[in-house]
């Protein structure tokens, strides 16, 4: 069935009727309810969204006028049912919403948390062209996959008979899980390998346990296994077996969704103290590793002192995890204003309401140690905004000589990353940019060597987990259709 | 989960293992190192690999007591499962015919020096081995370098065992001797260090294997940075071996002491543990 048709079922036509469009848009949006925000700046593991009430879903779904044509998909990178799911909420039909959402989407639980959808399907929202705020799609999202995981009653999407060929995944983040789940659909025997000891990837060493927890993710990774996914830890393509090895064993094609890796530093004096290191070291050490529990035998610094410098959303996780951890002062160092800073709205929103300091148009010039080589001090340059520069955003410069020294003993580097070298350096022939991102065909995703297809931060250089999504379903679709051309 | 098929002990603090691992035994070469990780909450911990054999699918793993986690490993026996393995990782030793090549280890940097010794000497190398340790029971594997290397020179700090001296005493005595195209140093950081300011001294060439602390030791945390002519660099992917003369060992001795005080204090909490156990 096509959307229109969808659309023009008589449960639709009827629902439309139900209620006058302008009383549907007349109604106020929904209030997302949020832990009491000094309660959580202790508590490391509880989340800050708590959820949408089923009532509060049903009534949000009201807000819908169900759009003859649905913007909103447009603007969704996985091409979600969005108005179908929100009208199967308005009914009272979560089970069937969540079965909705998973046709298109491996991990709706991840995607109604962690999406910008202000950026997304939110900004194509009718609602917003009539200058209203956007119906609450990511809110309803998670609504109704929470609702099927609490249910107990989760469904598993159809998986076509299975056509004995053999695809593997480099790398079980985002772009990996979409892409798996598209392929396991379609019939195709899918095994992921994944380098770290846990599958999930940034969703398990980057995004927080207040943001995105892990059983959430665990539970959507279980929906794969039950599509017949297979996940196998600790193996490295490139190091542990090479592409040949799989060649030989007898896949057909290798989607890689190897992710970001080298976190970038800043090439400042003072940058290797013992106390400053890289986001990605710091969240992984405590979403990961599990660093700041006692039986955890990695060790993190708990710094009383934090400093933060970045404006993106990896920066806000780590400022909010200081805070939790016990900093008494969590500050984010930001060398623009908090207009241009890329962080989700609400991040920072949250953020400031747990007492992040937000010391914005500074920028780190040196860090000063003590004997042991601990960081003690870090020494900002004051800035201020110039002209638009290449991004359109206007450019910071120095305000000259206005520099500032402020007390630290942690500082958390959060200025990007360069993709994760281990692929590149191990497949000869893959074609690669300068920055070291795999060069693939736009619209298919696949690589110059034929077999291999990438997605995801390998490719992008440093994105969103649904862009990376959008990706993996790009490439099943491209490497679905190359197979059977080939065949 | 990889099974630990032998376990020997070359000193009180020094252990050998070989575990079961025959991807990684079929695709290492000299100079990489595995990632490991003892325990549900364990730490990710790097090892160079010292060995492996093919045919039984393991490679071999040499470990001395130091904190924490290398104790946990330490601890584990015959029969016993490492919760996580993977590797190889790191750029493989640069193995040509340079001439003559000194390779200078002390301590369990022996251990990953062995298939170093031995791929340099199949390449046609004339290898002199330096053998450092404190005292005569802690020289491990001087039977093993012999096989592959045309000689060598035993050093112990307390003259209990071969010359009296340092592991640089030895390098030095080289030196002074013949002509050497090449020196490859792998042991304590403070070791590298010393090797290095000899060598450079004497402008011989000389790659380094460093061993820092790492989370992934896959390119991502960059836990492992180190400055190299300036630069950095990180040991898990660029590494772990570069131009000692390059290397900035202060500084890394400086990071290598980062989480002493937590580790110290876990420590005294296993060592607690254990004895409430016993």
């Amino acid at each position: 069935m096509d959307l229109n048709e969808e659309r023009a079922q008589q449960w639709r036509a009827d629902l439309r009727n139900e209620i006058k469009t302008k009383d549907r848009t007349a109604k106020t949006r929904v209030h997302m309810p949020e832990l009491d925000a000094e309660y959580r700046s202790h508590t490391r593991v509880e989340e800050v969204n708590l959820g949408l009430t089923p009532e509060m879903a049903m009534a949000e779904a009201q807000r819908c006028i169900d759009c003859a044509n649905p913007t909103c998909m447009e603007g969704c990178p996985v091409g979600i049912y969005i108005p179908k799911f929100v009208k199967q909420i308005e009914v009272g039909d979560f089970l069937g919403a969540a079965k909705t959402l998973k046709e298109t989407s491996a991990l709706p639980a991840v995607c109604g948390r962690v999406c910008p959808q202000e950026k997304q399907c939110e900004a194509k929202c009718i609602h917003v062209k009539m200058n209203k705020p956007a119906v609450a799609i990511g809110h309803l999202e998670r609504f109704a996959a929470d609702y099927e995981r609490e249910s107990g009653q989760i469904s598993v999407p159809e998986v076509a008979t299975p056509n004995g060929m053999k695809i593997a995944v480099v790398g079980s983040g985002p772009a990996g899980l979409s892409f798996a789940g598209d392929m396991a659909k379609m019939g195709y025997d899918v095994t992921v390998y994944e380098a770290l000891h846990e599958i999930g990837g940034v969703l398990k060493y980057g995004i927080p346990e207040f943001r995105l927890p892990n059983a959430i993710v665990d539970v959507e990774i279980e929906n794969l296994r039950s599509m017949g996914v297979k996940f196998i830890t600790n193996c490295i393509i490139g190091k542990t077996i090479s592409i040949d090895d799989l060649k030989e064993e007898g896949f057909k094609g290798v989607f890689v969704a190897s992710g970001a890796g080298l976190p970038r530093f800043m090439n400042i004096k003072g940058e290797n103290f013992v106390g400053v290191m890289s986001s990605n070291e710091y969240l992984t050490r405590v979403n990961l590793m599990d660093a700041a529990s006692a039986d955890s035998d990695t060790p993190v610094f708990l710094g009383k002192h934090v400093a933060v410098i970045g404006g993106g959303n990896t920066a806000m996780d780590s400022v909010r995890t200081a805070r939790r951890l016990g900093a008494s002062r969590a500050m984010i160092i930001y060398r623009r204003t908090e207009e241009e800073m890329p962080a989700r709205l609400e991040e920072v929103k949250h953020a400031k309401e747990e007492g992040i300091e937000f010391m914005t148009l500074r920028n780190p010039i040196e860090f000063k140690g003590n004997e042991q080589g601990r960081v003690t001090e870090m020494v900002l340059q004051v800035m201020e905004l110039g002209e638009p520069d290449a991004s359109g955003r206007r450019a910071p410069v120095e305000v000259p000589g206005k520099t500032e020294t402020i007390e630290v003993d942690e500082v958390i580097v959060s200025v990007g990353v360069s993709p994760n070298p281990l692929i590149p350096q191990s497949v000869i022939g893959l074609e690669v940019t300068k920055w070291g991102t795999i060069v693939v065909d736009q619209d298919s995703m696949q690589t110059d060597i034929p077999m291999i297809f990438a997605g995801g931060d390998i490719v992008r250089g440093g994105a969103t987990v649904i862009l990376a999504m959008g990706d993996g379903r790009k490439a099943a679709a491209a490497m679905d259709k190359w197979i059977k051309e080939k065949n | 989960m990889n099974k630990i098929i032998s376990k020997e002990y070359f000193s009180a603090n020094v252990v050998k293992f070989e575990v079961e691992a025959p991807l990684i035994a079929k695709s290492r070469k000299a100079g990489h190192f595995v990632m490991v990780k003892v325990g549900e909450k364990g730490e990710r911990i790097p090892l160079t690999i010292a060995d492996a054999d093919l045919q039984k699918g393991t490679i071999t793993l040499v470990v001395q007591k130091m904190g924490v986690s290398s104790t946990k490993l330490c601890d584990l026996n015959e029969g016993d499962f490492i919760t996580d393995m993977v590797g190889p990782l790191g750029k493989a030793t640069h193995i040509e015919k340079f001439g003559t090549v000194v390779c200078a280890c002390g301590g369990v940097g022996t251990a990953p020096m062995l298939p170093i010794v031995a791929a340099l000497k199949e390449a046609g190398n004339k290898v002199i081995t330096v053998i450092a340790a404190r005292t005569k029971e802690l020289i491990i594997l001087e039977e093993q370098m012999k096989q592959y290397s045309d000689e060598v020179i035993v050093m112990t700090d307390d003259g209990s065992y071969g010359n009296k001296g340092l592991v640089t005493n030895g390098v030095e005595m080289v030196i002074n001797r013949e002509k050497v195209d090449l020196c490859v140093t792998i042991g304590p950081a403070i070791m590298m260090k010393f090797v290095s300011l000899l060598t450079k001294k004497y402008e011989l060439p000389t790659v380094a294997s460093l061993n820092t602390i790492m989370v992934d030791g896959t390119g991502m945390c960059g836990a492992c940075r180190v400055s190299i002519g300036g630069k950095t660099k990180f040991v898990c992917v660029d590494g772990p071996e570069f131009d000692a003369h390059l290397v900035d060992f202060d500084e890394m001795l400086m990071r290598l002491g980062g989480y002493k005080d937590i580790e110290r204090e876990e420590l005294e909490k296993l060592s607690c543990a254990s004895g409430a156990r016993k």
